[in-house]
């Protein structure tokens, strides 16, 4: 080569992979957050926080926000948010409602029409944001009070009761336990597998960082941006349905409202989990562990005999400090790339 | 102006443009120019800001179409559906002036970004791309393969590195023709001197280049062909054993002054 001649560069360290802790330095930081905030709820409740009860009541809810928050993460890596997801929980769960309770279809009917609705719900999202070029920040804040108004104006603002006689089916699959285990959580891994290797090991889930990361390269390069984000938005629509009917079949009805309160929790744990907002960079396993801190601080600020009202504080404190300090590291990565050192 | 005697001669050229002209409502950024690349030939472009080197370029990589009236042929035949896709498929390879690479994303993603390879499941092959990164690093880039690894993140190297990637990557896909839109923007000497060299291995390996760059100093020594553009037509064409650095300085002047080589 050319610079044999000049002299060597000093050493840097980058000839070994990067380390565990700088390459996941930023998830194991603000996990490390939330496992002290849980730590604290252990002191302030032990009698809660030592029985197996309150764990059981996590593996059976948590799963009702965390596997959106799953799907959540693949928008969130592209740089987008979606706003819309507890409107779709409602809307798709309504469509399955409509179809078996009212039309007399048989249950699988049902599943088929909410997971379409969903995914319909997504397409409209994606294709506005990705075709359009609207914030999805703003677009979807629209599109909930669309589908919240879709599904208030179909079911006439009423229930429907989902009890275990008229739907065996349903229970066996979202309810009960399975090797003693809460069939919720069961679902949670397994999607988080399948999700796992969608992000990670298909021309998908690459994309999805490339775009997230620098959307012209990504377009320079031959990647369709527009069809990417439509994906990504599609996947959490269907998935909000699947915790839409997850969360109706645990209640054993169907509430209007399904989806209400849903927001900040699913939000939480994507940010929590170290998916960056600024899009490139993010993991559905954070996300994961993420989703059962947060399900944690719901139950632990109840049980700790803490004013409920502390829940929101805590959310709230959770989504800005994981922020920050993604804003931070995120900071470093460009002055990196500016210096080069 | 006479054309030079090309290094493969008899065969069609690799891309042609014959009598391209380009408008953009009220401006006319190329007119009538005749533009040719030979296999294996390097071909350097140089003008002023606004002389149409940039829309000659996008018309060679699929950007734009060339107006009514004007033709481009690829290996001597004609094609009219011509589109980025297109020109990619065929082998036209573009390393852009903002290098197209995502910085947070380690080095393998960025090597086989929008042609990631997999595996007969369907799966990404993320070890062959993950090795053959390393072994290009090392074959094409200078870099033992102990001085970085595959798997940090493209923001950790120094601009002339981030430079080597894009072209190793266009190189890496088979290209026929590479276009390096101003590549040497904004680096060091030492990673000019680099990327002259990354330049040089595209001859070597048998395949054509566009070089475009402000800098005479840079393009002079690796091509083996100048075109000179001046406020949107082909104001002098010369084979560089044709003309000394000088006197091409001397020319390039005289076209700034006069709109014409005399």
């Amino acid at each position: 080569m050319a610079n044999e001649a000049l002299p060597a560069r000093p050493a840097d360290n980058r000839g070994a992979p990067p380390s565990v802790f700088r390459r996941y330095g930023s998830q194991l930081g603000i996990i490390g957050v939330g496992f002290a905030m849980w730590l604290g709820f252990v002191i302030a409740a032990p009698a809660v926080f030592t029985n197996v009860d309150i764990y059981r009541a996590f593996a059976q809810t948590t799963p009702q926000f965390g596997i959106i928050a799953l799907s959540l993460t693949f928008v969130v890596i592209t740089g987008e948010i979606d706003l819309s997801f507890p409107s779709v929980m409602a809307l798709g769960t309504a469509a399955f409602c409509l179809v078996t309770a009212y039309g007399g279809a048989p249950w699988w009917v049902g599943l088929v029409c909410g997971f379409a609705t969903g995914a319909l719900c997504g397409l409209v999202n994606g294709l506005l944001v990705a075709k359009l070029n609207i914030p999805s920040l703003v677009i979807t804040i629209g599109t909930q009070f669309l589908y919240r108004g879709l599904e208030l104006v179909l079911m006439n603002g009423t229930g429907v009761p989902l009890i275990a006689d008229q739907y065996p089916q349903m229970h066996a699959l979202l309810r009960e336990d399975l090797f003693g285990v809460p069939v919720q959580t069961l679902w949670m891994v397994a999607i988080l597998i399948a999700l796992w290797v969608l992000l990670n090991r298909t021309r998908f889930g690459a994309h999805i960082f490339l775009v997230g990361d620098n959307q012209t390269s990504a377009r320079l390069m031959g990647v369709d941006v527009v069809s990417v984000k439509i994906r990504a938005f599609v996947l959490v629509g269907v998935t909000a349905v699947f915790c839409g009917l997850l969360t109706s079949i645990y209640g054993y009805y169907f509430w209007p409202s399904t989806g209400d309160g849903s927001l900040l929790n699913t939000i939480a744990s994507v940010f929590l989990g170290g998916t960056s907002v600024f899009g490139g960079t993010g993991s559905v396993i954070g996300t994961f562990v993420a989703s059962y801190i947060i399900g944690a601080i719901n139950a632990g600020v109840v049980s700790a005999g803490v004013n409920a009202f502390y829940t929101q504080l805590a959310f709230g404190l959770v989504i800005v400090i994981s922020v920050v300090l993604q804003t931070i590291i995120d900071r470093r990565i460009r002055r990196q790339s500016v210096t080069g050192q | 102006m006479a054309e030079p005697a090309t290094p493969s001669a008899g065969e069609p050229p690799v891309i042609e443009l014959r009598n391209a002209s380009k408008t953009f409502g009220e401006v006319r950024a190329l007119s009538g120019v005749d533009f040719l690349v030979n296999r294996g030939e390097i071909v350097g472009l140089l003008g002023d800001n606004g002389s149409g080197k940039s829309t000659l370029v996008k018309l060679v990589m699929g950007f734009y179409q060339p107006d009514a009236g004007g033709e481009i042929y690829f290996h001597g035949e004609r094609i009219d559906n011509w589109s980025v896709a297109r020109a990619r498929s065929l082998g036209i390879e573009t390393v852009y002036q903002e290098r197209a690479l995502c910085e947070k994303q380690p080095i393998w993603r960025n090597m086989f970004m929008g042609r990631e390879p997999h595996t007969r499941w369907g799966l990404l092959d993320v070890k062959h791309m993950r090795e053959e990164s390393a072994r290009l690093m090392s074959e094409h880039m200078g870099f033992t393969s102990a001085a970085v690894h595959p798997d940090n993140v493209v923001a950790t190297m120094s601009g002339g590195e981030k430079q080597g990637v894009a072209i190793t990557r266009a190189l890496y896909f088979e290209a026929e023709l590479v276009i390096l839109d101003e590549p040497t923007m904004g680096l060091s000497l030492t990673e000019t001197r680099k990327t002259l060299d990354f330049i040089r291995n595209i001859k070597k390996a048998g395949k054509s280049a566009i070089f475009i760059d402000h800098n005479i100093f840079n393009v002079y020594p690796v091509v083996d062909r100048l075109y000179v553009l001046d406020r949107g037509k082909v104001a002098g064409v010369y084979a560089r054993s044709e003309i000394t650095m000088d006197e091409l300085i001397d020319r390039l002047y005289r076209v700034a002054r006069t709109g014409s080589m005399g």
